[in-house]
């Protein structure tokens, strides 16, 4: 290593350096280096040619300089020069100028490219460090794409000095981790690996470094790698600390090295070898051994090196959580440093305990300390370290110490530090849902959540428990007495407010009964809050109170008298003005009844993976809360705590907040059901406005009135779904989370008949199911069918959660018709189609026949699908037609006939499809003895390609 | 990985700066003063880890000088910690006592990169 020597003059350099210093000002200085740059610009103009010595002495000036902060606009030829000198110090001065300025002109790079390899191939290992170093300061794209393909060489040459070695490994990391495409991986991979066994610990330390990061990409190339670290470990760790002199550290032998040794292993799972995995159980042994041993040093230099060793064994250990043995050993030596009194130990252990919790093997061991990590939250002087606390807390919370760790969290809450409130207040919520006994207490918890951080109460956190007290009606008459008690404090936060007004709104009758909360009680509480509350809050109290107009009709005269106050009907904000007037006009004009139905208790929500987890993870980053959601502690908690239970479903659901409250803006959550939206959706098949099912009182039922509620659509609409059938008889017609219809037919001239097959896709029963099938009464002049009489066999009441159940229609077609029915049952006038064929002859005077205008349509139209003969062949057949071969001249062309069946009439039709590749388009003409009939083939079969 | 490398004294001006990553010349500047005040505003009470956006700031203090090391998630925070103290301990045997590095550093800021290097590859 070269030494700074003071003999090796410089004096000018020395000179100008004080003279700066002794600058009083910045002009001054300035001006002193305008001067000398002036002098060296000089020099290297001049005709004289500099000696090494004095280039090497001008360059550092510019050096000095450009350090200052000045700009340099020259000398980089003459720092260039001085890297072909045979004199180190010389060379060094270059080197250094092109690593610090070469960002700043990269132009350079080309110029020191042949220097840098010369010094490469030059064989004397000072050299080859200096240009190994450049290239790794550097770093550049440029820079790999000139010497990744060398280093390797070098690194694996036999006859490579050590330090060279170990210049070369740290300098291939560099430019890997710059453009791993641009080092190739080879056979020098494994003789890389064997530097692991190398003589030399700095070798060693840089191979491992190196390793550790190839082999993230390629494990399998390094994989011998994992036996060779283990016997190094193994050698380290037993060795006395006089055994590698150079490398040991206040009496711990090579620390750094163990470390990156232990971070190697990390990146494979435990070794398979038995004899190899025995070895590295014991180091693994011997270092938390070494922890309970005496210290060799009182230096605090010492302890921290030795921990940092157990630190890193404690990763692996948790990194294999294979060995129950070391997991809680690890866990009872984090225990310990939980109490120490070095605060950087006590964070350090936090952290490694709160990823030992998740293990299953250590979870109740890590349990055990949780008395101490409550006293850490609540007296620790670091606010890092609190949270590692409350982050602890969180991953060992189980069933049986929720209600502690919850209520020491909501302590801690009132006192946290600002930064982190959200948080906590995130893995309250998600805590006190996952393992809620009762919901009275969950209730209870997120209540006061509000109360002590209102502000930090995300829309999550209180959408969420609106779901949970909506879905379970055991805790809605608490979570209403509980409500209408925390309303009654003086200051309330806004948060309460929403909750407050939601819940008595639909939940406010069953706390009625008492004078002491009687209706207009109620209503003056809540109003008491209203002019307090900004727009979302008042929109939602107007919502309410409309509600307590159905609930409580005592409450009419009164609240439309708040609806009907100029403040409210003249709003200046629209939707509090259009809430008001509509509101009050249906409080006048609907009956009881349609009140009722409009403004009935909302359904349960569709059970969801919890929108508060969500919120976390998306807070930590993937991978953050994996080890906080894991189910595997604690299967059963899903079972009464549904909603973090995720659910299969691929179906969108409308936002909490849409479907929830209605305020973004859009229609009042009231809305009469049963509308504009009826026959769009296939959902209408149960629930026409000519026969509405009857619904039964299980929520489950209630899924499938539509409404502001919906569930959202089902996947494709009517029309797609239609398109789908009209070229096969089977498939799935419906689909959503709770149903699943599906359909198989068979047609045979003017009769059809179709079988609907039911699946209930959930784990509980429907009841009083009764699929009603409605069509509109001019279409049952045209197809009249089964549908209208009983159908042949009639549907079970009861559907098992799981269970599918049948339903036959008898379909007949009485004459041609355009709508197919109900615009859902996929039957479709194709369906009658009666294949017929006939010679060419036949066909085209058939076609001659069919010449008048009305009776041909035609349409030109552009390929949706891949234009692929067979699969049109197919597609033409399940149309129903028959196929004639031979008929038109143009082999590429598709001809077909055949009459449809109708119990009135029969109408001939023929067909011809034109496609044409290279446009990618189609013609298609139909010509049928019925105008509209021609028509209607024509619009229904083009949809297909 | 170690993302950079600095010594910062009370005052907030950087004495030494070594990136192994790259970042603009403008970000660092501002990279530096974000993280010289989170040092300062930090008590003996607290502990030497401080988490700064996706890294780790993982720091020491020699009298008036500070010296900072940006790490990410993979590299072992105790280790890093020791570390900071054994090239104090290298420098302390190159220039006879750390005390006058501040002094040394004080206008030329990088002379030393160099000589960080040297002492930083062996070692680690």
């Amino acid at each position: 290593m070269p030494a700074v020597s003071k003999g090796d003059g410089m004096r000018g350099l020395a000179v100008f350096i004080s003279d700066i210093r002794n600058c009083k000002s910045k002009e001054a200085e300035i001006k002193r280096i305008n001067k000398e740059l002036a002098n060296i610009r000089s020099k290297f103009k001049g005709d004289k040619a500099l000696d090494g010595y004095s280039k090497k002495k001008y360059v550092c000036k510019l050096l000095f300089i450009f350090l200052l902060g000045h700009d340099i606009d020259f000398g980089h030829m003459e720092a260039v020069n001085l890297l072909s000198s045979n004199k180190y110090t010389e060379k060094q001065i270059g080197y250094l100028f092109i690593s610090v300025l070469v960002n700043s002109n990269s132009e350079l790079i080309r110029l020191i490219n042949n220097a840098i390899k010369n010094d490469l191939a030059s064989r004397n290992p000072t050299f080859m460090c200096l240009a190994l170093h450049c290239i790794a300061n550097v770093g550049s794209r440029e820079m790999g794409e000139a010497f990744a393909a060398d280093i390797p060489r070098i690194l694996v040459a036999g006859d490579s000095m050590d330090s060279v070695k170990q210049s070369a490994a740290l300098c291939l990391l560099r430019l890997y981790k710059a453009s791993p495409d641009l080092v190739p991986m080879g056979e020098w991979t494994a003789r890389v690996v064997h530097l692991l066994n190398d003589q030399h610990m700095g070798v060693v330390t840089a191979a491992v470094s190196l390793i550790t990061c190839l082999c993230k990409k390629n494990p399998d190339d390094f994989k011998t790698c994992i036996s060779l670290a283990v016997s190094r470990l193994s050698r380290i760790v037993s060795s006395a600390s006089t055994d590698l002199q150079d490398y040991t550290y206040y009496f711990v032998p090579a620390p750094w090295l163990s470390v990156k040794l232990l971070r190697l292993l990390q990146c494979y799972p435990p070794p398979e070898d038995a004899a190899v995995k025995g070895r590295l159980v014991e180091c693994l042994e011997t270092v938390l051994n070494k922890a309970q041993e005496p210290p060799k040093s009182k230096k605090v230099q010492h302890s921290n090196a030795k921990n940092a060793i157990l630190f890193e064994t404690i990763s692996l250990i948790i990194h294999y959580d294979s060995e129950p043995n070391l997991l809680v050993r690890a866990c009872n030596q984090l225990g310990q440093f939980l109490q120490h009194r070095e605060t950087n130990l006590r964070y350090l252990a936090l952290e490694s305990m709160c990823t030992l919790a998740s293990s299953e093997f250590s979870h109740e061991a890590v349990k055990t300390h949780i008395d101490t990590v409550i006293n850490a939250l609540k007296t620790e002087r670091d606010v890092s370290v609190r949270q590692r606390a409350a982050d602890l807390l969180y991953a060992m919370c189980d069933r049986s110490n929720a209600k502690q760790i919850v209520s020491e969290m909501l302590r801690y809450l009132e006192t946290a530090d600002y930064a982190i409130r959200e948080e906590i207040v995130l893995k309250v919520a998600i805590l006190a849902e996952k393992y809620a006994v009762d919901y009275s207490w969950y209730v209870d918890t997120i209540l006061n959540l509000i109360r002590i951080a209102g502000d930090y109460v995300s829309e999550e956190v209180w959408y969420r428990v609106l779901q949970i007290v909506t879905n379970r009606d055991d805790v809605q008459g608490y979570a209403a007495k509980t409500v209408f008690e925390a309303l009654q404090a003086p200051a309330c936060h806004e948060n309460m407010v929403k909750v407050g007004g939601y819940i008595l709104g639909e939940f406010g009758n069953l706390i009625a009964g008492d004078p002491r909360s009687s209706p207009p009680v109620q209503f003056s509480l809540l109003h008491s809050k209203f002019h307090l509350c900004s727009v979302a809050t008042r929109a939602l109290l107007l919502s309410t109170y409309i509600k307590f107009i159905n609930l409580f009709p005592e409450t009419k005269a009164t609240i439309q008298g708040v609806l009907r106050a100029g403040s409210q009907l003249r709003n200046a904000d629209v939707e509090l003005q259009q809430r008001a007037v509509e509101y009050l006009t249906l409080s006048s004009v609907a009956s009881t009844d349609v009140l009722a139905t409009v403004l009935e208790e909302m359904p349960p929500f569709p059970e969801r993976e919890s929108s508060i987890l969500a919120k976390l993870k998306r807070k930590k980053g993937p991978g953050a809360a994996s080890a906080l959601d894991d189910g595997r502690r604690d299967p059963s908690s899903n079972d009464i705590n549904g909603g973090v239970e995720p659910t299969p479903s691929t179906v969108s659901t409308p936002s909490p907040s849409a479907d929830l409250l209605g305020l973004r803006a859009a229609p009042p959550p009231a809305a009469p059901p049963a509308s504009a939206g009826a026959g769009n959706l296939l959902v209408d098949v149960f629930d026409g406005p000519a026969a509405q099912p009857s619904l039964g009182p299980t929520p489950e039922e209630a899924f499938l009135s539509p409404g502001p509620e919906d569930i959202g659509p089902p996947i494709p609409e009517a029309d797609e779904l239609l398109n789908k059938f009209v070229c096969k008889n089977n498939g799935v017609l419906f689909e959503n989370q709770l149903l699943q219809i599906g359909v198989k037919s068979e047609f045979r001239q003017n009769l059809g008949r179709m079988y609907l097959f039911y699946g209930n896709k959930t784990s509980v029963q429907f009841q009083n199911f009764s699929p009603t099938v409605v069509h509109p009464g001019d279409l049952q002049t045209h197809i009249l069918s089964g549908l209208g009489q009983p159908p042949t066999k009639r549907v079970a009441a009861q559907v098992d959660g799981g269970a599918q159940v049948q339903q036959v229609l008898n379909i007949e077609c009485l004459r041609d018709f355009l709508t197919p029915p109900l615009l859902s049952l996929p039957v479709t006038i194709n369906k009658f189609f009666q294949p017929t064929e006939m010679a060419a002859q036949d066909f085209f005077q058939r076609w001659k026949q069919l010449s008048l205008p009305q009776q041909e349509a035609q349409k030109i139209f552009k390929a949706n699908h891949p234009m692929d003969a067979e699969v049109t062949k197919a597609k033409l057949l399940g149309f129903g037609s028959a196929l004639l071969d031979n008929v038109d001249p143009n082999p590429e062309n598709f001809v077909g006939a055949g009459i449809i069946q109708t119990k009135a009439l029969q109408v001939g039709c023929l067909l011809r499809l034109e496609p044409n590749a290279q446009a990618q388009m189609y013609r298609l003409t139909l010509r049928t003895s019925k105008e509209p009939v021609s028509r209607h083939l024509c619009e229904l079969l083009a949809q297909q390609f | 990985m170690i993302k950079f490398f600095l010594m910062v004294n009370k005052q907030g001006q950087t004495r030494l700066s070594k990136y192994y990553e790259h970042v603009d010349v403008n970000k660092r500047t501002l990279l530096e003063t974000e993280v010289i005040k989170s040092c300062l505003s930090r008590s003996n009470e607290q502990c030497s880890f401080i988490e700064y956006k996706d890294f780790k700031l993982i720091y020491r203090q020699y009298a008036a000088l500070f010296i900072v090391v940006g790490v990410n998630d993979t590299e072992n925070e105790m280790a890093i910690y020791e570390f900071i103290h054994n090239f104090v301990e290298v420098l302390d045997e190159y220039f006879s006592r750390v005390e006058p590095i501040n002094e040394l550093l004080k206008r030329g800021s990088a002379l030393e990169p160099q000589q960080a290097s040297v002492s930083t590859t062996p070692i680690y």
